[in-house]
C-alpha cells in the first residue's frame, strides 16, 4: 500500500544536487506495483531528472488520471502536491491548475488506457492548446488494474498472455501528438534509463507540450514470449535513432562529440539538448519526416525512440489566451473585483 | 381589465429575420418612459426560419410574471396565424402585415392590417433592408397605437446601434414609415397604451446571464471553461467580454483565463484544477452538462475541491426542450455522482441575485472547499429581467477560506489535508508550490484517511465520510437563509417556491389575498436547508410548493432533507417550459383550498 513509509535513514556518502538535496528528497512512498514493474523504472528516472535539474520539489506538481500509472506519482517527489483524478481526465485537471498557476511545472503521468482509450479525447486537446507540461504516458499494452484486457496501443500482432489474438490496429499516439501539434515528441523504453533520463530532462525544460511515450512492460500481464511490449521484444527491436545528453543552460559542454553527427537544440531556458542522430534520415524538426520515421520503422517490427520531433519556437496557452505573466492565484482582489465605482458605469448600460 | 400601462403585447415572426433587436427596443423604450416591463423571448431551437415568440407584458404595478391573454398580436409569421389568433382576448387587436390581404375568422377582435412589405418593398431597393425594416416598421406603427413617447424612442435606436450612424437614420424612417401608417389609417391612441411613469426608474433592465459573469467578475473568478450549451452559453461570453473590459491591461494581458473546452467533462476538469490551485474557478453549463459532469462533481465533493458551477436549467430530461425553462435539475444537482454525495444549492430569483449569489457562491465553494452550484434557469438567463440596480460593498472581503501559507505551515502542529481541526467538518487545504517541504499531499478520489493517504481500512473511510457530511451541516448555516413573508401570522396555509417564479408567486399571492385569502411565502434561496426552513414548514399545516418541474423534486428535497410530512406538501407543479403565470398559481391555490375555506366559514 502506498502508505507505507520509507525509513528517512540518510547515508551520509549520498550525493547531493545544488539545492543541497539527495535522491531521496525526490522520492515518494513504496511502489505497490508489481516487482518488475516498468513503470517503477520511469518513476526512478523522474526521481533523478529532477534531481540532476536541481528543481525544488515544491514548485512540480504531479497529475495522474487512473490506473496502475496514475498511481505512479505517490511513488515519486513526495514533496509535491499530486492529484490523482478521474480516469481519462489528467488532461482537463492540469489545464486547469496550469492556468491558475503558470510558475509551476506540471508533470501529468497517465497509462496507455487512461490516454488512448478513454482519454483520447482530453488528449487530443491539451496537444491542441500547447499547455505547458510533461506528459507521459506509461505504455504497456494493456489494463493492469482489471487484469490485463488489451488497451488501444497494444499491437494487431500481439496476442495476450492467454494467446488470444489482438483484433484491433494501434493507436500511436507520438503520432497523434505530432499530428496535433505537440512541440515536444518522443519515445522511450522504461528499460533505457540511458535514453529516458535526458529525455525528461529536456521534456521539462521545454517550453510547452512536451509528450513522452514510454514503453512500459506489465511483467504480469503483457510480459510474455508473444508480446510485442514486453522487456526481450523491446530490447530486440528498439531502435534509437539519435542519442542524447542534456546540457542545463548554465553549466559547459564538457562530454567530447562527434563532429558532424551532433546538433544542439536549444530549449526555451537556455539548455541544450546534444542530438546524436543514429539514423541520418531523421530530422527532428520537420514533423513530416518524424512521422515517416515513426512509420517505416513500425513497418520492419521496430520501435523507433529517442526525441522524435521538436518546435524550439513553440507558444504555450497562455501566450494564446494573453494571460498575466503573474500567476492568476496569486492576483490580490484589489486588482480582480472592479468595486462599486465602475459598477454604475454598468448599471448606465442597462438603463 | 388591460389599459393604460397594463397590458400585453406579442410579436409572433420567424427567427432569422432581425426582429429580435426591433422587439428589444421596443421594451426598452417602454421600460424607459418608467413604466415596469417583462419581455420573453420564446425562440426555437434553430438558427433561421423557424417560428419565434416575443412576449411583453406591460405592468405599471411591477408585475412581471408572464400573463396569459394576448391584447395585442404582432402577427408577422403566416406559418402560425392560427394558434395566434386564438390566444388573442376578446376585445384585443391583432396587427399583421396586410400585403396579401386576408380573412381572419374572428369577430370579437380588432384586425389593424398594415401593407408592411408592399411599403418596404417600395421604400427600398435592397433585399435585406427590406427584410429588416419591416420590424422597425411595426415598432413604429405601435409608437403610434400604443403612444411610445417618441424622443424616447429615438434615444433607444441611437444607443442600441451606436457606432453604425447610417443605421440610425434608416431604422428611423422605417419607423415613421410605420408610424404615419398608423397616424393616417387607425384611431390612435388604442385603450391599451404607455404612459410615462414613475415604478421602473432607478431599475435596469439585464439578462440573469450577464448578470451571474458579473458576479463572478466582481467574486474575483480568474478561470473560467465552459461548454457551449443553451441556455448557458452567455454566462461565458459575457464573463470574456468582461474581461476584456474590465481586468485587461495596457499591454493587453488579462487578468483571468476563458477556455472553451472540448466538453463538458473537460470543462468541469479545468476549472477544478484551477480551484485545487487556487484560483477562483467556474463553469457554466445546463442539464445535460450536469449529467455529463457528474463523475467530476463527485471527485470535488469527495477530494474537497471548491468550484463553482452556473446551471441554467432548461426543459428536461435527455436533450429535452433546450430553448424551454424548468427548474428540473434540482435533484440531480443536490445528488449528483454516485456514492453518498450531496452539493450546495443556491436559487437567484432574478438576475440581481444571480450577480449577488453568484458572487456568494465563490466564498461559500472555498470556504466549503466544495463544489457550490448556481441554479438559474433559461426565463432567468436569457431574458431581460427589470431588476434594481447592481451594488457592491467596497467594504465586503472576499472569504478565502481555510488556506495555510508557509507561515501557517510552519505554525501548524501536526497538519493533515482532511483533518477537522476546528469541529467545523472544514480542514484546513495547502495550494502546491507553497513550502519547500511542508504541506504537500496527494489529492485523489480513493479512500483516504486526515493525511490524505489512501486507505482500505472501512473504519476510517466511514470517519472521513461523516466528517463531510458535518461539513454538510456547518454548510446549511452559511448559506443564505429563506426570505419569509408573513401576510398572516394566524393563517396555516404556506406557499414554498424559489427561483424563476417569484414574479408570478408574489402576483398570485397579492390576488389571492384581494380574494380574501392570505398565504404566508417562504422563498428558499439555498440547499441545505437553513433551520428556519423547517420553522416554516412546522408552523403551517397546508403548504403549496410551487415548481417548474413534474416530479414536485423541492417538494421530495423537504421531505427528505427537512423531514417535513409529505401529507402537507402540495405538489404544485407547471412543466411546459413557459414561464409560470400568476393565474397558475392562484388557480391551483384556489381550487385546493376552497372547500377547505368554506367548510370553516
Amino acid at each position: 500500500m502506498s502508505y507505507i513509509q520509507k525509513p528517512v535513514a540518510y547515508h551520509p556518502a549520498l550525493k547531493k544536487n545544488a539545492l543541497g538535496l539527495t535522491h531521496r528528497d525526490y522520492e515518494g512512498s513504496m511502489s505497490t506495483l508489481c516487482a518488475g514493474c516498468g513503470h517503477d523504472s520511469i518513476t526512478a528516472a523522474i526521481i533523478e531528472a529532477c534531481f540532476e535539474l536541481d528543481l525544488p520539489a515544491h514548485r512540480i506538481a504531479k497529475v495522474s488520471g487512473i490506473g496502475c500509472s496514475s498511481k505512479a506519482p505517490t511513488y515519486f517527489l513526495g514533496r509535491s502536491h499530486g492529484f490523482n483524478s478521474v480516469h481519462g481526465r489528467m488532461p482537463s485537471v492540469t489545464t486547469g491548475a496550469n492556468l491558475a498557476n503558470r510558475d509551476l511545472i506540471y508533470i501529468g503521468v497517465s497509462g496507455d488506457g487512461d490516454t488512448a482509450s478513454i482519454g483520447l479525447g482530453q488528449f487530443a486537446h491539451v496537444v491542441r492548446r500547447r499547455l505547458n507540461m510533461v506528459y507521459i504516458v506509461m505504455n504497456n499494452g494493456c489494463y493492469g488494474l482489471t487484469k490485463g484486457q488489451f488497451s488501444a496501443t497494444n499491437d494487431k500482432t500481439s496476442p495476450s498472455k492467454k494467446g488470444e489474438p489482438n483484433p484491433f490496429d494501434p493507436i500511436d499516439l507520438c503520432q497523434m501528438a505530432i499530428q496535433l501539434g505537440a512541440g515536444f515528441v518522443a519515445r522511450s523504453f522504461s528499460g533505457d534509463k540511458r535514453q529516458l533520463i535526458p529525455l525528461i530532462k529536456a521534456a521539462i525544460s521545454y517550453r510547452g507540450f512536451a509528450f513522452l511515450d514510454v514503453i512500459s512492460p506489465c511483467v504480469t500481464f503483457n510480459n510474455h514470449p508473444a508480446s510485442t511490449k514486453s522487456y526481450d521484444y523491446v530490447r530486440a527491436h528498439n531502435q534509437a535513432i539519435d542519442k542524447l545528453d542534456f546540457v542545463p543552460e548554465e553549466r559547459e559542454i564538457t562530454a567530447d562529440y562527434e563532429e558532424g553527427t551532433t546538433t544542439a537544440i536549444t530549449l526555451h531556458d537556455g539548455s541544450r539538448l546534444m542530438l546524436h542522430k543514429v539514423d541520418q534520415t531523421h530530422d527532428p524538426r520537420d514533423p513530416d519526416a518524424a512521422l515517416m520515421t515513426i512509420r517505416s520503422r513500425a513497418a520492419q517490427g521496430e520501435l523507433a525512440t529517442g526525441l522524435l520531433y521538436i518546435d524550439e519556437s513553440q507558444q504555450d496557452l497562455h501566450d494564446i489566451l494573453r494571460t498575466s505573466d503573474r500567476p492568476l492565484n496569486s492576483l490580490p482582489a484589489s486588482e480582480l473585483c472592479p468595486g462599486s465605482a465602475k459598477l454604475e458605469a454598468i448599471n448606465a448600460r442597462f438603463r | 381589465m388591460s389599459g393604460v400601462n397594463d397590458f400585453v403585447c406579442k410579436f409572433a415572426t420567424v427567427n432569422g429575420s432581425g426582429s429580435a433587436s426591433a422587439n428589444t427596443m421596443f421594451a426598452k423604450t417602454i421600460f424607459r418612459m418608467g413604466v415596469p416591463v417583462s419581455p420573453k423571448n420564446i425562440f426555437p431551437s434553430n438558427i433561421q426560419g423557424l417560428p419565434t415568440w416575443y412576449e411583453v407584458r406591460v405592468s405599471e404595478k411591477g408585475y412581471l410574471a408572464r400573463r396569459d391573454g394576448i391584447d395585442l398580436m404582432v402577427a408577422m409569421n403566416p406559418q402560425t396565424y392560427r394558434e395566434d389568433l386564438a390566444e388573442i382576448v376578446p376585445g384585443g387587436w391583432l396587427l399583421y402585415d396586410s400585403t396579401m390581404p386576408r380573412q381572419w375568422p374572428r369577430e370579437d377582435i380588432n384586425v389593424l392590417p398594415i401593407p408592411i412589405a408592399a411599403m418596404c418593398a417600395k421604400r427600398w431597393t435592397d433585399p435585406r433592408q427590406r427584410q429588416l425594416f419591416k420590424n422597425m416598421v411595426y415598432v413604429g406603427a405601435l409608437s403610434a397605437l400604443l403612444d411610445l413617447d417618441m424622443e424616447v424612442l429615438k434615444g433607444v435606436v441611437a444607443d442600441q446601434l451606436r457606432g453604425k450612424e447610417k443605421l440610425i437614420s434608416a431604422n428611423l424612417d422605417a419607423v415613421a414609415l410605420g408610424r404615419d401608417y398608423a397616424l393616417e389609417n387607425f384611431q390612435c391612441p388604442l385603450p391599451i397604451r404607455v404612459q410615462t411613469a414613475e415604478s421602473a426608474r432607478g431599475k435596469i433592465m439585464v439578462t440573469g446571464n450577464n448578470a451571474a459573469a458579473l458576479g463572478a467578475i466582481y467574486a474575483g473568478a480568474t478561470v473560467c471553461s465552459w461548454y457551449p450549451i443553451t441556455p448557458s452559453t452567455s454566462v461565458a461570453e459575457a464573463f470574456e467580454s468582461y474581461l476584456k473590459r474590465l481586468r485587461t491591461g495596457e499591454d493587453g494581458k488579462v487578468l483571468g483565463a476563458v477556455v472553451q473546452a472540448e466538453d463538458e467533462l473537460a470543462a468541469i476538469g479545468m476549472a477544478i484544477g484551477a480551484g485545487w490551485n487556487g484560483a477562483r474557478a467556474f463553469t457554466a453549463t445546463s442539464g445535460p452538462g450536469i449529467s455529463l459532469m457528474s463523475e467530476f462533481l463527485g471527485l470535488a465533493y469527495f477530494a474537497e475541491i471548491p468550484v463553482v458551477l452556473f446551471n441554467i436549467q432548461r426543459g428536461g430530461p435527455s436533450t429535452g426542450m433546450p430553448t424551454r425553462t424548468q427548474q428540473s435539475d434540482v435533484m440531480a444537482c443536490a445528488y449528483a455522482s454516485h456514492g453518498d454525495t450531496k452539493h450546495v444549492l443556491l436559487f437567484p430569483s432574478d438576475p440581481n441575485e444571480c450577480f449577488t449569489l453568484g458572487a456568494k457562491a465563490f466564498d461559500l465553494a472555498e470556504r466549503l472547499q466544495t463544489p457550490v452550484m448556481v441554479l438559474s434557469d433559461l426565463d432567468i438567463g436569457m431574458n431581460e429581467w427589470m431588476t434594481d440596480p447592481f451594488a457592491w460593498d467596497d467594504a465586503y472581503a472576499h472569504d478565502r477560506g481555510k488556506v495555510l501559507d508557509a507561515a501557517g505551515l510552519d505554525a501548524a502542529k501536526d497538519w493533515g489535508r482532511y483533518y477537522d481541526v476546528d469541529g467545523d467538518g472544514i480542514p484546513y487545504r495547502t495550494l502546491p508550490g507553497t513550502h519547500p517541504d511542508k504541506g504537500a499531499y496527494f489529492t485523489r478520489g480513493t479512500s483516504h484517511d486526515a493525511y490524505a493517504r489512501y486507505t482500505e481500512d472501512g473504519r476510517i473511510n466511514a470517519e472521513n465520510m461523516l466528517r463531510i457530511a458535518r461539513k454538510f451541516q456547518t454548510a446549511a448555516t452559511l448559506v443564505p437563509k429563506p426570505e419569509i413573508a408573513t401576510r398572516d401570522p394566524r393563517s396555516r396555509i404556506g406557499v414554498i417556491y424559489f427561483g424563476s417564479t417569484r414574479p408570478a408567486v408574489l402576483e398570485a399571492l397579492d390576488e389571492l389575498e384581494a380574494e380574501g385569502i392570505r398565504v404566508n411565502a417562504m422563498r428558499i434561496k439555498a440547499f441545505p436547508f437553513s433551520p428556519e426552513v423547517k420553522a416554516f414548514c412546522d408552523a403551517h399545516d397546508r403548504i403549496f410548493v410551487v415548481e417548474q418541474n413534474r416530479d414536485a423534486q423541492m417538494r421530495s428535497l423537504l421531505m427528505l432533507e427537512a423531514g417535513i410530512d409529505g401529507e402537507k406538501l402540495v405538489a404544485t407543479t407547471n412543466f411546459d417550459g413557459m414561464p409560470l403565470t400568476a393565474d397558475f398559481v392562484r388557480k391551483s391555490i384556489r381550487t385546493s383550498i376552497g372547500p377547505v375555506k368554506v367548510a370553516a366559514e
